[in-house]
Parts: structure tokens; C-alpha cells; sequence
């Protein structure tokens, strides 16, 4: 960036997501007269990071292209959580097995949704809806024979912290910026814009379009399993309905953090700054004491303001 | 694509029988009910439809709310809380204070149209504005009913009780939105419109026709089938519950889609939502029938769902050969 300049910044896809979260840690803490600040901020950061993680999956495959989308994040997230942490049983010795079975189990539905679309054209949406549906049924019926109790390390990992700062966003943090590196930097990212903004140039460009929407598909899989593993291990345990919180707020947080639709775009500090304003929303309206049901209104309508200010989150007129 | 072989003979046959657009999803519901009958053949009688498709008017009325949305080449991730809120208004208030609850009711579809107007006039993606709104209407529903319960006003639910002889009231409630919506899209000339600007909205444009107009239209008719949805859900469970509708918005979906009905260009069949309503509808009370353990009725539900769409790639192979 050679110049600054208030307009740039604007114009940045993330601007309007990481000033918002800024403007309501501020309300916070004016209301709470300052006291606290660190630890509401930190309390943000550990929630937040597996909304980011999950986030930033499927910040991927909608920037594969329009329409592209992957409705079975929360089955995944619950059937990750419970896979991995029915193999640890309550023990580090079954830590890195878990872990791999729960990797395992996002790489498998991460390639099965990009079969399902690529192969048979069932529209992403529907397909990944389907595909959920299955995976609950597993989930289910894997929930009743197994024991599921997340390794103490992996509790102490999730929910410990470093002078107040989680180890787990820590870690996912320095993941970001080297995802930020890959996006923008490397063949893959460079290959995932071209098709996300016109697929049948980037094909005649040499891009394997093909090889860059499973990849997508894959890596969104993996995320989110790796959010269910952490998530088992923050919450002390899986439970049927661990996922289903992840669903919406998985597209509002890269759709608030300036990630067009359309595809051919992300911002990865935009689907970071969306997951902590709408965790530091939620935190704030707790604090002022608004009833459930007027918080869920203005939760709404911010979404619905920040959409309408940001100028990337338009539709591109074909 | 001139292959010989099974596959593209399969699809001959089956583009046969999907001349019309909703042909698949009708041999998919001829189909289950005919497995339906086959374990339960009390079922095909006048009292045991009447039970069977009880709630069906609900999903069948959310569906076509979905269906013109996806007219417009959008998609409503928030229509299911909707109907909650309505559900919430007419289990919360219309007992005790009609009339400031008929007038909520009647701002509810101008609510619809006032956000299809947002998403037209700022050029928002629909997918992301429904799902504000979806906080919006659940928010809307806790604070009308912050508990499940209230008192559903007699004559809505004298209503859906009603016996007329030879077809069961359900079926009445199907079909009649079903032709509503068949007139508005398919024997209108203004359907022409609202279907064209889902296919190309310039075209529209250049025709000298307010695109603005004809989403607002799109959009109200959503939200007055959502509210149709949200007072037979009332009427039929005789209570309110702020998070009863969450479930039917992806299901809505899945039926528009089996019904024949595309995410983009404004095609959608109003026969076919009413049938894939119907099979989404059916393939729970199917599973049942046949003693599927609960675990593995969403497994079997979502395999109908890919099959469906399967064979209908196959049939339109088919078609082009």
C-alpha cells in the first residue's frame, strides 16, 4: 500500500466489518466504564475463532463461484466432533488417532459434496443439503455406540490461554495469515478467483477448473471438521445439535466480512472481523440486558445495514 | 450426446414422462403413496388422507412462498422463521386483540415486499438479506410469544376441521393455492414478467416494464404464502412456537427443486412444488409406515432428495439426444 488515504480504506472489503466490531467493543466498553475490556475482548476471541475457522471454509467455496455454497457444515461439524473424540475416549493416547479420524471424516465429505455437484450437477445447494441429511443420520447412529469424551489436552488446548490470549486462536490466527499467503499468493488461490469470477475463461486460461472446485469443496470440508474437533473439545463434549448454530452465522460472517457472493473474491481479515462483531453483538446486547427476542431483531437488521453500506457485497450485473 | 445404450434409453423414457416439467416429482409422489397404500391400506380411505396429509397445506403453502422467490433467480433462507412469526401472531394476539393482530398480519407480506425492494434497489444478494431478516422474524416471533403456547382463535382452527364430503379439507388446501399460483405465473400475462425477470432482467427492462414493480409483486406473493403457511400451521397444531419453522426453509427448497424448479433463469413449475412439497411431506410418514428407525429417516429422506435430482439429470440427457 503506497498511499493512505480514507477512501482506499472504504473501499477495502473488510472495512465495514472490522469497524463495526470495533464500534461495539467500544459501546461495551463505555457501558461497563472500562473495566474489562481485556477480558471481553479475549472471552471474543476464543468463542469466535471456531465461527471464523468454519468461516473461512466456506469463505472458499463461495468464492468458487455463484451459487456455490455448502449447507452441511453443522452435520459435519457434529459428525467430526463425535468421530474424533469417540476414538480419544477421555485419553491422549487417542489424540492423534481422533484428530486424523475427524480430518478424516471433513476430507471424505468435502470430496463427496464435490461428487455430488461436479459429477451428477445437482446444484450445490440442494446436494450439500442432502449430503447433510445423510451425515446427520450417521452422526446419530454413531453417537449411540461410542464413547465420546474429548482428550484433556485437547481441553487444555481449546480453552487455555497465552497472557490472555487464546491458545487456539493463537494458532488459527497464524493459520489465517498463511491462508491470506495461499489466496493470494500461491497457484491455487490465483486458480480459485479465476474460476469463482468467470469459470469458462479460467479454463481456456489453463486453469484446471475442475481440480480447483473439488479442492474448494475439500478445504471447506476439512475446516469445518477441524472446528468441530476443537468445538468437542471447548464445550467438553459433542452433542446432537452442537452444529446447528454454525449454519447461518457461517454464511452471515463471510458475507459481513465483504466476500461477494458472486465468487471471485474473499477477504480472510473481513470473515475474522465479522465472526468478533457479531460474538462482541451478542456479548453487548447481554450486557445491556435486551430480551431474546428484540436482540435477535437488531442482530437482523445490523446484518442487513452492514450488507447494505458494503459496496463489494453487491451483485455483479452479468 | 447421441449415445446408445441403457442409460440414454432410461432417459427417453423418462423425458417421456417429463414432458412437463413437474413430471418427475408427480411419479415420485404416484410412487409413495402407492408404497403407502401397499403397507397401510387403511390409509386410502377418506379419514386415513385426512390424517395423512393433516399437515401438509403448511409445507405445500412455505414451498410456493419459496417458489417465487426462486422465480426471481433468488433464494429466501428466512421463510421458515416467517411463517413461525406468523404462527406466534395468530396462537399470541388474534385471540385477544384482533384487530391490532389482523393489521400485523397484513404488514407481514408488505414487510416481504419492502425487502424484495431493498434487495432490487441496492442490488443485494437475496440469500444474504433473507438471512438477516430470518433473525428478524424469529426476534419478532419471541418477542409476540417469548414462550409456546397462546390460544389459536376458534374459527381458524373449525377451519381445517371441516369435513367436505369426498375430498378431505388438506387437499383442498393443497390444490387451491397450487392453481392460485399456476394462474398468477403460467395464464397472466404479467406472469411473463415476473417469470422474465428471474431470466433476464435486462430484457425486462428494455421492455419498458418496471423490474422493481414485478420483484416487490414476487416477493409480496411470497409473504402472502407464508402467511398462508404460518395460519394453517396455527390452525392445524393449535398453538404458537417462535422456533416451529425452522425446519421447513431447507425443505422448501428440496421441494421447489424436486418440483422441476431451477435456482436461476425463473423457472419454476407451481404443480411440481405442490407435488415435491407433497413427496418431502410423505417420505417421513412413508419411513414410519415401514418401521424405519428415526436415525436413518434423514438419511433415506435425503437420499430420495439426490435420486430425484439424479435421474432428472439422466432424463434431460435424455431429452437433448
Amino acid at each position: 500500500m503506497s498511499k493512505f488515504s480514507v477512501r482506499q480504506l472504504l473501499s477495502q472489503a473488510w472495512f465495514w466489518a472490522t469497524a463495526g466490531a470495533l464500534l461495539v467493543w467500544l459501546m461495551i466498553l463505555i457501558y461497563s466504564g472500562g473495566v474489562g475490556g481485556g477480558a471481553v475482548i479475549s472471552a471474543a476471541l476464543n468463542y469466535s475463532v471456531f465461527f471464523a475457522i468454519v468461516g473461512l471454509g466456506q469463505m472458499i467455496v463461495i468464492a468458487s463461484g455463484a451459487g456455490n455454497i455448502d449447507l452441511s457444515v453443522p452435520a459435519n461439524i457434529t459428525l467430526a466432533a463425535y468421530l474424533s473424540t469417540g476414538q480419544m475416549e477421555g485419553a491422549n493416547s487417542g489424540l492423534i488417532l481422533g484428530i486424523a479420524a475427524g480430518l478424516g471424516s471433513g476430507v471424505a465429505i468435502g470430496a463427496a459434496n464435490a461428487f455430488l455437484i461436479l459429477a451428477l450437477k445437482i446444484p450445490p445447494m440442494v446436494a450439500t443439503l442432502a449430503s447433510g441429511l445423510v451425515l446427520e443420520s450417521l452422526t446419530f447412529a454413531y453417537s449411540r455406540i461410542s464413547v465420546a469424551k474429548p482428550a484433556p489436552l485437547l481441553v487444555e488446548f481449546t480453552t487455555g490461554q497465552f497472557f490472555g490470549l487464546p491458545y487456539v486462536t493463537l494458532v488459527a490466527l497464524i493459520a489465517s495469515v498463511g491462508l491470506i499467503y495461499v489466496l493470494r499468493r500461491s497457484v491455487f488461490g490465483r486458480a480459485l478467483f479465476a474460476t469463482g469470477q468467470n469459470a469458462t475463461a479460467a479454463w481456456l486460461s489453463g486453469v484446471n477448473v475442475l481440480r480447483t472446485r473439488i479442492a474448494a469443496y475439500v478445504v471447506c470440508g476439512v475446516l469445518t471438521a477441524v472446528a468441530g474437533i476443537l468445538f468437542a473439545g471447548f464445550v467438553g463434549g459433542p452433542s446432537l445439535n452442537m452444529g446447528s448454530e454454525f449454519l447461518l452465522s457461517s454464511i452471515a460472517v463471510v458475507v459481513i466480512g465483504g466476500t461477494n457472493v458472486a465468487g471471485g473474491q474473499a477477504s480472510v481479515i473481513g470473515t475474522w472481523s465479522a465472526s468478533l462483531f457479531l460474538f462482541l453483538l451478542l456479548s453487548m446486547l447481554n450486557v445491556f440486558q435486551v430480551d431474546p427476542g428484540l436482540r435477535n431483531v437488531i442482530t437482523g437488521f445490523l446484518i442487513i445495514a452492514v450488507l447494505a453500506l458494503n459496496k463489494t457485497s453487491r451483485m455483479q450485473q452479468v | 450426446m447421441n449415445r446408445p445404450g441403457s442409460l440414454a434409453v432410461t432417459g427417453k423414457w423418462l423425458s417421456a414422462l417429463g414432458v412437463r416439467r413437474f413430471g418427475l416429482s408427480f411419479v415420485a409422489l404416484v410412487l409413495i403413496l402407492a408404497v403407502v397404500f401397499w403397507l397401510r391400506p387403511n390409509v386410502a380411505s377418506y379419514n386415513g388422507l385426512r390424517l395423512l396429509l393433516n399437515l401438509s397445506p403448511v409445507l405445500v403453502f412455505t414451498a410456493l412462498a419459496q417458489m417465487f422467490i426462486m422465480t426471481a433467480s433468488d433464494v429466501d433462507l428466512g421463510i421458515g422463521t416467517f411463517v413461525g412469526l406468523v404462527d406466534c401472531i395468530a396462537a399470541g394476539l388474534l385471540n385477544d386483540y384482533p384487530m391490532p393482530a389482523v393489521a400485523m398480519l397484513i404488514a407481514c407480506p408488505i414487510a416481504y415486499a419492502l425487502m424484495g425492494a431493498l434487495i432490487h434497489l441496492r442490488q443485494l444478494p437475496s440469500i444474504v438479506v433473507t438471512l438477516g431478516a430470518s433473525f428478524v422474524w424469529l426476534g419478532l416471533a419471541l418477542m409476540v410469544l417469548p414462550v409456546p403456547g397462546g390460544t389459536v382463535p376458534a374459527a381458524l382452527t373449525a377451519l381445517v376441521r371441516l369435513r367436505p364430503p369426498g375430498v378431505p379439507i388438506a387437499i383442498v388446501l393443497d390444490a387451491v393455492p397450487m392453481l392460485l399460483a399456476y394462474i398468477v405465473l403460467n395464464k397472466l400475462s404479467y406472469g411473463v414478467v415476473l417469470r422474465g425477470i428471474g431470466g433476464s432482467l435486462s430484457a425486462v427492462e428494455r421492455s419498458g416494464r418496471s423490474t422493481l414493480r414485478a420483484r416487490m409483486t414476487l416477493y409480496g406473493l411470497a409473504g402472502i404464502c407464508g402467511l398462508g403457511a404460518g395460519l394453517c400451521l396455527a390452525a392445524i397444531t393449535t398453538t404458537g412456537d417462535a422456533n416451529v419453522g425452522r425446519g421447513l426453509t431447507l425443505v422448501s427448497i428440496g421441494a421447489v427443486v424436486i418440483g422441476g424448479g431451477e435456482f436461476v433463469g425463473g423457472i419454476v413449475s407451481p404443480i411440481g412444488t405442490v407435488f415435491g412439497a407433497l413427496v418431502m411431506q410423505l417420505s417421513g410418514s412413508l419411513l414410519s409406515f415401514a418401521s424405519v428407525p428415526p436415525a436413518w429417516q434423514y438419511s433415506i429422506q435425503g437420499a430420495i432428495l439426490l435420486a430425484i435430482l439424479a435421474l432428472r439429470i439422466v432424463s434431460c440427457r435424455g431429452k437433448s439426444a
